[in-house]
């Protein structure tokens, strides 16, 4: 539908130490389970197209992949498009397993950070350590950024996405924005 | 500000991803019961100076709740474990009494 | 007259002058400079007057424990009062004023005060104007706030920014003076991950100042060979102009960067906190002189003897032409003979020791000619504005003048005292050293972390050694200790070679002379900046406040931005000679962080202006304020209180609203409203455990209001609840409630009922939410078309899947407001697009939005609670009637027990009734009602409360509902609510269901 709008209709912002945009919409479907077991396993990987992450990873493949949220969720990534019809064939799938799978697309935002100093403008606003080593890809966090829950990754060396809960889209963008703005490079990480 | 590992996501994290919750292992009086044992159930709690167990959430995190065994005095955390349990592991235990012996908090010691 | 010398200055760059403002002269320095010497270079001796009694005042030391030297810096948006001149580097442009004087820095008439010091001594204000009682507040408060206090506060919104910075590693140095820079050094051929901090924008410290070889390289040397090491070391990071500012629990610090301070034409913030989590710190923060307390010791020109040194090697500056030196340690005689070096004249050290045979420093100054008088001390300073002279006594005696010497420097030294406000903010204990006179670190009882090992570890002269060999050797042995308590290997390398010049041991000395009688002593300050004497300590002492930290805050002695750097020890010391106590005995006051004080800005970091805290936005929110929304906080969401047209007012608005829904048709945008998802084959026996009245029994399709209690019994949430199917629920929650209820959720199914098959998931932003209500709902939907919304297929509380206008749509046959009425779900992402079709379809039907407070209107006509408003959290459903909603037949829920306690049962509780004035005016909200007699207290006695006011534009009167005493076996009775204006409301108690008693209106 061309009346689709993501909160803050793809904003973007490059004045400073690093490039913030806002990702289009993005599929994403909570699922609650028993991670251990092989129908929900089978569900989150089949809706995917990668293998189950582990502790604290994210497995990606472009638009699609799997997030590990906690010890008995997960994070399903797809084309906005595939919600629909994953939702359905994981519904069928899990009819006789105790889980739970529900669209949450239109419930986050999504930013990126990348450039060179994309860690420094990241570690301005979370409590955690992403120097070099200690934060790659193919691991998740969710965590506190700046006053809010968000969960993020690195997409490349360069690069961070950050899922948020959509109401909180603008003020996410405009700390992002204050973090990356320019002569501030910190670099330490 | 304290920094607390979580035992069911294992990210050790800074307090401010966390919410406390109170004392760990109070044991549910409903209706039926008298009213000392309810009396003791909502209000009565330990306040101990050194020994404590308590409970977390890992709210901006994995979102679960977890039990931390934790000294009031000097703020050592002693150990983080799972909340589906109704005591202490064995061997949180005896790593408390290893370095508190003689230690005691409500129904265990 | 303090000037330029033509030599020294090895932090200038000579060869860049720096153009500045003070008191409104223009001024030069260099570049390197900081103000404190560009000011000392023009002359400018005079800084500020003190704190009480506005005593001229000059300055005392060369860093951050300047106690004096603080001014208002900067203009308009860039003003900052406080601003320490010895830790502010000059730039280009810079404005700086003097502080606490008025008219004039030079002529200040609350010196007044100082004449008056006598009758002003410790204790003063309060024992002053305790009486009479009533003159405080409006008498003796603003007087004594109107001239009380450094600096002015700023007027205009700040114009810089600041940011924190989270940060990690294994070795945290704090301090890069030699002692620092081998300990980083050691600690990071590890292969720690180091980092190292350094307060000024220099490394090195002062061992430059002070002289000596290190690994058979001068100071400076040996500080620019270690630095270029450690910046080759990928492990290691160095930042200047950052202070360890505090020590917190588990490694956790504050590092203070100033960024732009410096350089206010660079871009980016101007501060930056660096929250670092330290695995080990290494705290190397030095050494800080201590004053001698003799009589007139705050005069202008009477300094430390350190930093006299320094401002001649690292600055050029010379203080003035004749330097009297007085000491009671060797120290203070490097200050004399660098003097003597550099073409000044110092007519004599006055030494309160008798040494038996000359140490090397001492030989040294008598062969430079320099009279040495041992057993010596100050009787008292002459001068007012600036130092003339001195008069010469014993040390043993009572102050006869011996001897008057001119002079316009006194260079003073009392021993050096550790920098212990690390090691000590986090719990760290310090043990007391005879021979040195000063606190030093325990390592026995260091402070400990989240393991309950010691996290702290003190290096160099901070750790209380004063030689340059046990300085580097202490330090290497630090860096090593805190590399391998991260379970790092450090290399075996050895420390660093240095010679330590021997030295004579020191005397302490607390009084100068020794047998000072009052007339000295209260001439003789401790605290320059809180303007402490010796005989208000002494004081505090006599009138029974012996506790330390009570003769402290009697005092004021260390207080402020202080914290004990120059006043600690000799006050300590002076308290215990009054209790007739050993120092260790005394103890000292508690070291809190910041060790100099940090800007507010860095303390909020980007918190300010439009994200000072979060603001949550629904997908309407632009179109909500494109149309007049007057914004209303609802936790973190706005929400509109009203849609204000030109012309009207917000009060219009409001009633226009009103009644449009009842005679068309509003529409309201509900997506703030909680939705969680419960789901499992447990989802309805939990959901009969968590709402009092039964959930398991409601049939798919159909939805069921339900009320959410705490184990107290109170009650905490409401909401409709929707049977999606068999094992999956819908949960409505209020607005506030969807992340607390979510929690309360998780909390149960994790903490108690973790064997119930049961999950939840929060949906609440997944869905906009649009309530259609009206007369004309019905058609503004069937007019979108796609599904039946008539009667006969969609009854009252019911909820139906299918497509409006093209939308997929969650259509809930729902009413909070007791008009037919549709609160419609579609995807965030297509809610703006829904509302506006549903308000292009609408238009001929009065399609109207409406905001929070019609919506409270409409719930109140009908006598449908909120919580929060009739509720408080000492509300159990019981007092507000809703005794329908609460299960029988249930052994159990969340708070049932509790409603079951005695006071709960009571026939006394207060109840839920409808209010309305005897003349249609709208009762104050909140007011009480009274009653009958007084309490024990003398007090009305009270026997109800309004808990929701309104004007309802419907009804053409004021409604109100509220708790009363035996309420509803009360109808009719009227009863009075006086009003915080003076005037007594008359109310009727009447049912609370104003508007359609019968609830027709919502089945049609």
């Amino acid at each position: 539908m061309s009346n689709l709008v993501t909160a803050l209709n793809g904003a973007s912002d490059a004045n400073g130490i690093a490039t913030i945009t806002e990702v289009p919409l993005q599929g994403m479907i909570t699922l609650r389970g028993d991670l251990s077991k092989a129908a929900i396993k089978t569900a989150a990987t089949t809706a995917a197209g990668v293998d189950m992450p582990g502790q604290s990873q994210a497995n990606m493949n472009g638009a699609s992949g799997i997030t590990w949220m906690s010890t008995d969720e997960l994070l399903i990534l797809c084309p906005y498009g595939d919600v629909a019809a994953n939702l359905a064939t994981m519904t069928k799938a899990l009819a006789k397993t105790h889980a739970l799978a529900v669209d949450v697309s239109d419930a986050r935002a999504s930013f990126t950070v990348s450039g060179p100093n994309a860690r420094d403008v990241m570690a301005k606003l979370v409590p955690v350590d992403l120097a070099k080593g200690s934060f790659e890809p193919g691991m998740f966090r969710r965590t506190r950024m700046a006053q809010v829950a968000a969960a993020f990754w690195m997409t490349d060396a360069d690069t961070f996405q950050i899922v948020c809960f959509r109401s909180v889209a603008d003020y996410v963008f405009e700390v992002l924005k204050i973090a990356a703005q320019p002569g501030s490079e910190v670099d330490f990480l | 500000m304290l920094i607390l590992t979580c035992p069911c996501c294992g990210v050790t994290a800074e307090e401010t991803e966390f919410h406390a919750g109170g004392e760990a292992h109070l044991k549910r009086f409903g209706p039926g019961s008298d009213n000392a044992d309810f009396e003791n159930y909502l209000f009565m709690r330990e306040n101990p100076k050194g020994v404590h167990f308590e409970r977390w959430r890992h709210n901006n995190g994995c979102g679960k709740w977890f039990y931390a065994a934790r000294c009031t005095m000097t703020l050592e955390v002693f150990g983080t474990y799972l909340a589906q349990t109704y005591e202490p592991p064995a061997d949180l235990c005896a790593k408390i009494s290893a370095k508190r012996p003689g230690w005691s908090w409500g129904r265990f010691s | 007259m303090s000037t330029r010398l033509a030599t020294g200055g090895r932090l200038l760059n000579k060869a860049r002058a720096v153009a500045f403002n003070f008191n409104k002269t223009a001024m030069k320095g260099f570049e390197g400079d900081t103000l404190a010497l560009a000011l000392l270079a023009n002359d400018q001796m005079l800084i500020g007057r003190s704190f009480k009694y506005h005593r001229p005042r000059g300055l005392v030391a060369s860093g951050a424990e300047e106690p004096n030297g603080l001014v208002n810096m900067g203009q308009g948006g860039k003003f900052e009062p406080n601003q320490r001149v010895t830790t502010t580097e000059l730039f280009d442009g810079l404005t700086a004023e003097s502080q606490n004087h008025w008219p004039s820095l030079e002529f200040d008439v609350g010196a007044v005060n100082a004449k008056l010091s006598r009758f002003m001594p410790a204790g003063f204000y309060y024992k002053m104007f305790i009486h009479p009682r009533p003159l405080w507040k409006h008498v003796y408060e603003p007087i004594i706030r109107a001239a009380a206090g450094l600096g002015k506060a700023p007027k205009d919104l700040d114009a810089d920014t600041y940011e924190h910075f989270y940060a990690f590693c294994d070795v945290l140095v704090i301090g890069a003076g030699v002692a620092g820079l081998q300990a980083a050094k050691s600690a990071a051929s590890s292969g720690a991950k180091v980092l190292l901090l350094e307060q000024n924008a220099h490394l090195g410290g002062r061992a430059p100042v002070d002289g000596g070889q290190i690994n058979d390289q001068s100071a400076d040397e040996f500080i620019t060979t270690i630095t270029a090491e450690l910046a080759a070391m990928e492990n290691v990071t160095i930042r200047t102009r950052t202070m360890g500012s505090g020590v917190y629990d588990h490694g956790y610090v504050l590092g203070y960067e100033r960024l732009t301070d410096h350089a206010p034409d660079l871009a980016g913030p101007r501060h930056r906190l660096w929250r670092i989590r330290a695995g080990h710190i290494v705290t190397a923060t030095g050494a800080i002189e201590r004053p001698l307390s003799f009589a007139g010791n705050d005069i202008p020109g009477v300094m430390l003897a350190g930093a006299v040194r320094d401002y001649a090697v690292n600055y050029g500056v010379s203080i003035g032409d004749r330097t009297v030196v007085v000491t009671n340690n060797d120290d203070a005689y490097r200050t004399a003979i660098t003097l003597k070096h550099a073409g000044l004249d110092v007519p004599v050290i006055l030494d309160a020791r008798v040494l038996a045979t000359d140490s090397a420093l001492v030989a040294q100054a008598k062969a430079l000619g320099i009279r040495v008088l041992m057993g010596h001390a100050i009787s008292s300073v002459q001068g007012g504005k600036r130092v003339t002279g001195v008069s010469v006594c014993s040390q043993a005696g009572e102050g006869s003048v011996l001897e008057e010497i001119t002079c316009d420097v006194v260079a003073m030294s009392g021993g050096w005292s550790p920098v212990v406000h690390l090691w000590s903010h986090c719990g760290g204990k310090l043990t007391w050293d005879d021979a040195q006179a000063h606190f030093r670190p325990d390592p026995s009882r260091a402070p400990t972390g989240d393991k309950g090992q010691a996290f702290v570890t003190c290096a160099g002269s901070a750790n209380g050694e004063m030689g340059l060999a046990e300085i580097m050797a202490d330090a290497d042995a630090a860096g090593k200790a805190a590399a391998t308590a991260m379970g790092f290997k450090p290399k075996t390398q050895q420390a660093p070679s240095a010679v330590t010049v021997a030295e004579a041991a020191m005397m302490p000395v607390w009084l100068m002379p020794q047998g000072a009688g009052y007339k000295l002593r209260s001439k003789t300050w401790l605290d320059y900046q809180n303007d402490v004497k010796v005989s208000d300590v002494q004081l505090a002492a006599q009138e029974g406040f012996e506790s330390v930290e009570h003769a402290k805050r009697y005092t004021t002695l260390g207080m402020a931005t202080d914290q004990g750097k120059l006043s600690n020890i000799n006050g300590l010391a002076i308290l215990s000679d009054a209790l007739n106590q050993p120092i260790p005995q005394t103890g000292t006051t508690t070291f809190r962080p910041p060790y100099t004080p940090i800007s507010m800005g860095s303390v909020g970091g980007e918190a300010r202006g439009h994200v000072f805290q979060p603001v949550r936005r629904t997908p309407m929110y632009d179109w909500h304020d494109e149309n007049g929304a007057d914004w209303e906080p609802v936790g973190q969401w706005r929400r509109p209180y009203a849609y204000v047209r030109d012309g009207e007012t917000v009060h219009d608005a409001v009633m226009r609203e009103t009644k449009n829904t009842r005679e068309a048709l509003g529409i309201l945008d509900a997506s703030t409203l909680g939705k969680l998802i419960v789901k499992g084959a447990d989802a309805g026996k939990f959901l009969d455990m968590l709402y009092t009245n039964m959930m398991s029994t409601l049939k798919v399709g159909k939805c069921r209001y339900g009320l959410m209690c705490n184990e107290n019994g109170f009650l905490s949430d409401d909401g409709v609840v929707a049977r999606i199917d068999d094992d999956t629920f819908l949960c409505h929650t209020t607005t506030g409630g969807a992340e607390t209820i979510h929690g309360h959720m998780e909390e149960w199914l994790q903490t108690e009922w973790w064997d119930w098959d049961v999950y939840v998931a929060n949906v609440t932003e997944q869905y906009a939410q649009v309530a259609v209500v009206g007369p004309n709902a019905r058609t503004a939907l069937e007019r979108l078309g796609g599904m039946d919304v008539s009667a006969e297929s969609l009854g009252f509380m019911e909820w139906a899947d299918g497509t409006l206008g093209g939308f997929d749509v969650r259509v809930y046959r729902i009413s909070f407001s007791g008009e037919l009425s549709y609160e419609i779900a579609v995807p965030a992402s297509q809610g703006q697009a829904f509302w506006d079709a549903l308000m292009a379809v609408g238009a001929d039907l009065g399609a109207m939005p409406y905001g929070t407070e019609c919506l409270h209107i409409l719930r109140a006509e009908k006598g449908f609670i909120m919580i929060g408003d009739e509720t408080d959290g000492t509300v159990i459903p019981q007092d507000l009637g809703l005794g329908w909603a609460i299960s029988k037949k249930k052994e159990d829920y969340l708070g049932k027990r509790a409603q079951e306690r005695e006071h709960m049962a009571s026939s006394e509780r207060w109840k839920l009734v409808g209010l309305e004035t005897v003349d249609g005016s709208t009762l104050p909200d909140g007011a009480y009602a009274v009653g009958e007699g007084t309490n024990a207290n003398g007090q009305r006695n009270m026997i109800g409360r309004v808990t929701s006011s309104y004007h309802s534009p419907n009804l053409n009167k004021g409604i109100a509902m509220g708790l009363v005493l035996h309420g509803p076996d009360r109808m009719g009775e009227v009863i009075t609510f006086p009003g915080t204006d003076g005037k007594n409301y008359e109310a009727k108690i009447v049912s609370p269901i104003f508007y359609d008693p019968e609830g027709e209106k919502p089945n049609v």
